[in-house]
């Protein structure tokens, strides 16, 4: 009340003042510090931020419900799914923490941005089949008034798997379950590839399968940036700084069989700006884990892996960055308007950018050759000895081709299965995961986001079930391997 | 909400004329911002309001589309596949001329519901679906029609490049396509049509999407060698004057 009262004071001490300026008789200096003073009253106000020594206005709130360490489009996904779902209106309070608001080594911003439903895992190939459906309706999801609409810039071309003879009978199981699911994919004969894409060198493909909708690539920028826009205007919070710190309080308890257990439950979350010591303390109730590359340093954080290897408290989150460049090179005569996604049975994949004739391609190395994931340099011998040679026996204009540039981006590698981890930590009973997703963690983050705030409001995985992805499988080493990874 | 804020009023009315700076011209401002108090200020001091009611009519209006675009193959069985993808287009507002017969439009469509069994097995040849509120799932309707031989899309505002990728079930028969006046259209979704190999006619002009209509005409013409695509001419964006620097610098001439 005596807040509304100032603001309409000082509203018309302005005016007051703006007519005495017109006059020419006021003394400046007395009118600041009023103003200073009015400034002051205000802040001791209850209800408004208390900063009687310095300005905290770049600091994240001292208490935020849900804190959300990661701010790409997984961590901004399950914000946004977290405001969409909740029962009333401003029900949740969601801190976006992101360390670098540049997204310079994000993987979402360096992503060639693809999505695809050719899987062997029937869960991969849901979120995908609903990733799709969102991104379709994306001015539908994420429309905000007066906001322009988004231009995804989605190519609907679809991706193209070569098969040799020994992979053709798994593409051909995968492909059914792919169509079990829904997904629209058709398979060639070499024949019939040779048809449809003349560029194509059919030598050694025994089996093609060809994704007819719902498949292509997309800007995973706009998509980001749309997220954002849309999260901001329902209220989520979100703070430029780093994670370092967890705090939380521990419950010894028993199991029924007698065995003693230790339950932790994070109740702050430090957070330290940028170029600076200074942090600050947020309260929580919950915490998401979705940094990414750097999910596995933050768990750690969490002391999740702390403890005798071979049991629960001792097993870390097996996801660690692994860098992966991706090529840009111009080709004159190269594959025309109507070229998909080509993904060679050597792992070396390649696409259209634009209509130049340039085009974007790369290679999944092989364990041993994995590049160092300390910097984001790019390799261009690399490409001259492992990408070319299979690139250009599998498309013969690709023999005079021109390298013009490289970048290279990390996938949130996971160790143990390549696939993400999804829901809450066994024993952290309040930290859950939306990482590790090992390269195609882009095309499922709105399936994934839904799912997470599933389990978060409700409990359980309501549309999509993903209890195969809960964390505890690595402990039980039950693997859940998805055999298409490019 | 409201009590307290009439509240506030009063008391924000009592301190003014008490002054609480004790500034001499606090009476005249309050006279003039009675007279001043327009629809727009009322409407700002309920700006989330105001900027709920803009999210609901917004909502609204796509479920509008929703709603004009649903599902009819349920009525398959009883009809018949071209009858029910003919119905969905009268509705929509288009033209449907099935074989052998005249075109049908949204006037007779009184005419054509009382001979539905004359038309049964008779499939739609044509169908004209301009400036109508076609979307992707309104598609699923449409591609009930398997025969179909002639399709035109002009200025329809919800078709996009998605709803392109969706065609390749008429591959077999389709051998004319209009898409021009199409605003969501970009040469990405023209490039799904090298599904469709029976393609004799397409017509591809004013399509404001599209980021370079010259090289997209060129590069169409290289996809679908069978098919004469009216749209853009190849000096579009193109310098006539051949000294200056062309700025078309993805055109194969001057490169």
């Amino acid at each position: 009340m005596l807040r509304r009262v100032l603001r309409l004071a000082s509203g018309r001490a302005l005016v007051a003042r703006a007519l005495s300026t017109r006059r020419g008789g006021s003394t400046p200096d007395r009118d600041g510090k009023v103003s200073e003073i009015k400034k002051k009253i205000q802040s001791i106000l209850p209800g408004e931020p208390w900063n009687p020594l310095y300005d905290t206005s770049h600091l994240p709130p001292e208490r935020s419900d849900v804190v959300i360490v990661g701010g790409g489009v997984l961590g901004l996904s399950v914000a946004y799914w977290l405001k969409k779902l909740e029962n009333r209106r401003g029900a949740i309070q969601v801190l976006v923490v992101e360390r670098d608001h540049t997204y310079s080594q994000a993987s979402t911003a360096l992503s060639i941005g693809g999505i695809r439903q050719q899987f062997s895992l029937p869960e991969n190939i849901q979120l995908s089949l609903f990733s799709a459906n969102f991104l379709r309706n994306i001015n539908e999801y994420l429309a905000v008034v007066d906001a322009p609409p988004l231009d995804l810039q989605f190519n609907p071309l679809g991706y193209l798997l070569l098969a040799s003879e020994k992979g053709a009978a798994t593409m051909e199981s995968n492909v059914k379950v792919q169509r079990q699911e829904g997904a629209k994919v058709c398979l060639m004969s070499p024949e019939q590839l040779q048809n449809k894409f003349p560029w194509i060198n059919t030598k050694g493909v025994a089996l093609a399968s060809y994704g007819m909708e719902n498949e292509g690539w997309f800007d995973p920028w706009c998509l980001l940036q749309g997220l954002r826009r849309k999260v901001q205007s329902m209220g989520v919070l979100f703070c430029q700084g780093e994670v370092t710190r967890f705090i939380s309080s521990s419950s010894h308890m028993k199991t029924t069989s007698g065995k003693e257990v230790t339950l932790k439950r994070i109740y702050e979350v430090h957070v330290k700006m940028d170029h600076s010591m200074e942090y600050q303390p947020v309260e929580c109730a919950l915490v998401i884990n979705a940094a990414g590359a750097w999910s596995g340093q933050v768990a750690e954080l969490a002391g999740i892996g702390k403890g005798p290897p071979g049991t629960l408290q001792g097993t870390r989150l097996p996801v660690e960055p692994r860098k992966r460049y991706v090529y840009l090179w111009h080709c004159p005569q190269g594959p025309g308007l109507e070229a998909p996604l080509v993904t060679d049975m050597s792992g070396a994949y390649f696409r259209r950018e634009g209509l130049g004739n340039n085009y974007l391609g790369g290679l999944s190395p092989i364990e041993e050759e994995e590049p160092d994931p300390g910097n984001l340099e790019v390799d261009y011998d690399f490409f001259q000895d492992k990408v070319w040679p299979p690139l250009a026996q599998r498309v013969p204009a690709f023999e005079t081709l021109k390298v013009r540039s490289a970048w290279a981006g990390y996938y949130d590698y996971n160790t143990f299965d390549q696939n993400g981890v999804v829901g809450p930590h066994p024993l952290v009973v309040n930290m859950y995961f939306a990482a590790g997703f090992s390269g195609h963690g882009l095309q499922q983050a709105p399936g994934v986001g839904r799912a997470v705030a599933e389990m978060v409001l409700e409990g359980h995985f309501q549309t999509i079930d993903l209890s195969p992805f809960l964390f505890s499988r690595f402990y039980l080493g039950e693997k859940i391997q998805e055999h298409v990874i490019i | 909400m409201a009590a307290p804020r009439t509240s506030l009023r009063l008391v924000a009315a009592i301190w003014s004329t008490r002054g609480i700076h004790g500034r001499g011209g606090a009476a005249t401002p309050e006279g003039s911002q009675k007279k001043g108090k327009t629809l727009l200020q009322f409407l700002s001091d309920r700006f989330y309001d105001v900027e709920f009611l803009r999210e609901y009519f917004l909502q609204r209006q796509m479920l509008k589309v929703h709603q004009k675009n649903r599902s009819f193959t349920h009525m398959v069985e009883q009809y018949g596949p071209y009858i029910v993808g003919a119905c969905f287009i009268l509705d929509q507002g288009g033209m449907v001329k099935f074989q052998n017969n005249d075109w049908i439009g949204p006037k007779e469509r009184g005419r054509f519901a009382l001979e539905f069994s004359k038309f049964q097995e008779v499939s739609v040849e044509a169908v004209d679906a301009s400036g109508c509120a076609i979307n992707y799932e309104g598609l699923d309707n449409l591609l009930l029609l398997r025969n179909l031989q002639s399709l035109s899309l002009q200025h329809c505002p919800h078709v996009d490049d998605w709803c392109l990728s969706r065609l390749y079930p008429l591959a077999s028969s389709l051998q004319e396509l209009s898409l021009a006046g199409c605003p969501h259209i970009s040469e990405r979704g023209l490039a799904c049509l090298h599904h469709l190999p029976n393609l004799r006619k397409l017509d591809i002009s004013d399509l404001p999407a599209v980021s370079n209509p010259g090289l997209t005409q060129i590069l169409m013409e290289e996809m679908l060698p069978n098919c004469e695509i009216l749209g853009a001419s190849w000096a579009q964006g193109l310098n006539v004057e051949p000294e200056e620097q062309p700025q078309d610098k993805a055109s194969p001439v001057h490169v």
